[in-house]
């Protein structure tokens, strides 16, 4: 494998990082109205955002590629590859950051919410002014772990025909027909992206862990 | 513009999706077992307290866990053969859904392992066991017990990874269901059938490892 092939690969690496970051910078507003919708006292907004999650955590990743992919164009949406694939990555990252969102809002101690119900703080001030600043706190290491998911769930796309890393590996290793080395390779860049960012999540759960004792 | 959707087309083939869905279940269960096996293997290496062992298992676990399952089951399917070792399409799938759910299943049961209070162990010992039984007939199960949440989550999500073994063409669901779309080029509406299947399937996994944690370990504590 010369310098070529190692560019082509790195092309397909950029797609891979693009792809996460779409995902995972558009899960974020959806995720955060999914926290809120699954934390709140009404019981239809909170079924609907129970559904949202249970539906999106209860099927391969794979299915909801498939079905964003080929759906989008049944309701008159036609799209390029790459924003279908990144729809499907944000509905998908929404849901997860959703619940994990939701876990963290309701590990803040009830007495919290409650204290400023006594001192008569509306919802937005309560969620904004004291319960969302320390849920962020105690989100942070799931939030991570989750990227580190997103990032691997991008191989999926290939089985779409989206080229990024995983499929241009695939392409690579057709042609040049090196399979243990081209996949090495592609894992090894896969392992150099995903592995400092879980590092820095069991670093950020070690501290939010000792601070609590 | 009217949409026009043909579901029948795709359910007339309930042989073939049938047939999908018994070897979906088949990688899947084949897949929980070797990774349970794997997870309470790994664990009990890294309590050994073997160094060069215990770098190994953790080497492997970081590596399963920072890289793709697709790259993994690439790796094995098309790789391993050009060092002598090849293996079917369904021997891949299992094997590959084995090593990933086992590299997260040996987080999972050490951390259940570590929470297990030290006096059990003292107490083996006291009673003249070797390590290894406190391990096995001690401390395990209430470790298992610990943490089968976690694990039955891992598990679920094993399960929908089986989705992912349609890449080297293994027999399952997805595998049945890319045949049917190429033959009918219903593509969205396999795709809409296919997902609902696996939805009902993962809550079906999830209540079968409902009842099994039930049955093992559903006994007092205290």
């Amino acid at each position: 494998m010369g310098m070529n092939e190692f560019v082509f690969l790195l092309n397909g690496l950029k797609w891979t990082i693009l792809l996460t970051a779409i995902g995972f910078v558009g899960g974020i507003p959806f995720g955060f109205l999914i926290a809120l919708a699954r934390t709140s006292t009404h019981p239809l907004v909170m079924t609907a955002a129970r559904a949202w999650v249970g539906l999106f955590q209860g099927t391969p990743l794979l299915m909801q590629l498939f079905v964003v992919f080929f759906g989008l164009p049944l309701i008159g949406l036609e799209v390029a590859p790459w924003l279908a694939v990144g729809i499907a990555f944000t509905a998908h990252a929404s849901a997860y950051l959703g619940d994990i969102w939701r876990g963290s809002i309701q590990a803040v101690p009830k007495g919290q919410s409650e204290a400023c119900h006594a001192l008569g703080l509306g919802y937005g001030s309560t969620m904004r002014d004291v319960v969302l600043p320390q849920a962020l706190k105690l989100s942070l290491p799931a939030t991570i772990g989750f990227l580190v998911q997103l990032i691997k769930g991008t191989s999926l796309a290939a089985i779409v025909g989206f080229v990024e890393l995983s499929r241009t590996g695939q392409m690579l290793s057709n042609l040049i027909y090196k399979p243990l080395l081209v996949f090495s390779v592609v894992g090894a860049l896969y392992f150099l992206i995903c592995w400092p960012v879980s590092l820095l999540g069991r670093r950020l759960e070690r501290q939010l862990t000792t601070g609590r004792r | 513009m009217p949409v026009n959707l043909d579901f029948w087309i795709v359910l007339q083939r309930w042989p073939e999706l049938m047939l999908g869905i018994s070897n979906t279940i088949i990688l899947a269960l084949s897949g929980m077992t070797l990774a349970l096996v794997i997870g309470i293997l790994g664990v009990a290496i890294q309590r050994a307290g073997e160094p060069i062992s215990t770098f190994l298992v953790s080497g492997f676990v970081e590596i399963i866990r920072n890289t793709p399952f697709l790259v993994q089951i690439f790796f094995i399917f098309f790789a391993l053969p050009f060092l002598g070792i090849r293996l079917s399409q369904n021997v891949t799938a299992i094997l590959a859904l084995g090593l990933n759910g086992g590299a997260y299943a040996i987080e999972i049961i050490r951390a259940g392992v570590d929470a297990v209070p030290k006096g059990q162990w003292e107490a083996g010992f006291a009673l003249g066991l070797r390590a290894r039984d406190i391990f096995r007939i001690i401390v395990l199960k209430p470790a298992l017990r610990a943490i089968y949440p976690s694990l039955t989550s891992q598990f679920v999500l094993l399960t929908l990874n089986t989705a992912i073994c349609t890449s080297i063409s293994a027999l399952e669901l997805t595998s049945v269901g890319q045949r049917i779309e190429d033959e009918t080029f219903r593509s969205f509406e396999v795709y809409f059938t296919l997902t609902a299947i696996y939805l009902v399937l993962s809550l079906c996994v999830m209540a079968l490892l409902n009842v099994i944690g039930k049955r093992m370990f559903h006994y007092p504590t205290k």
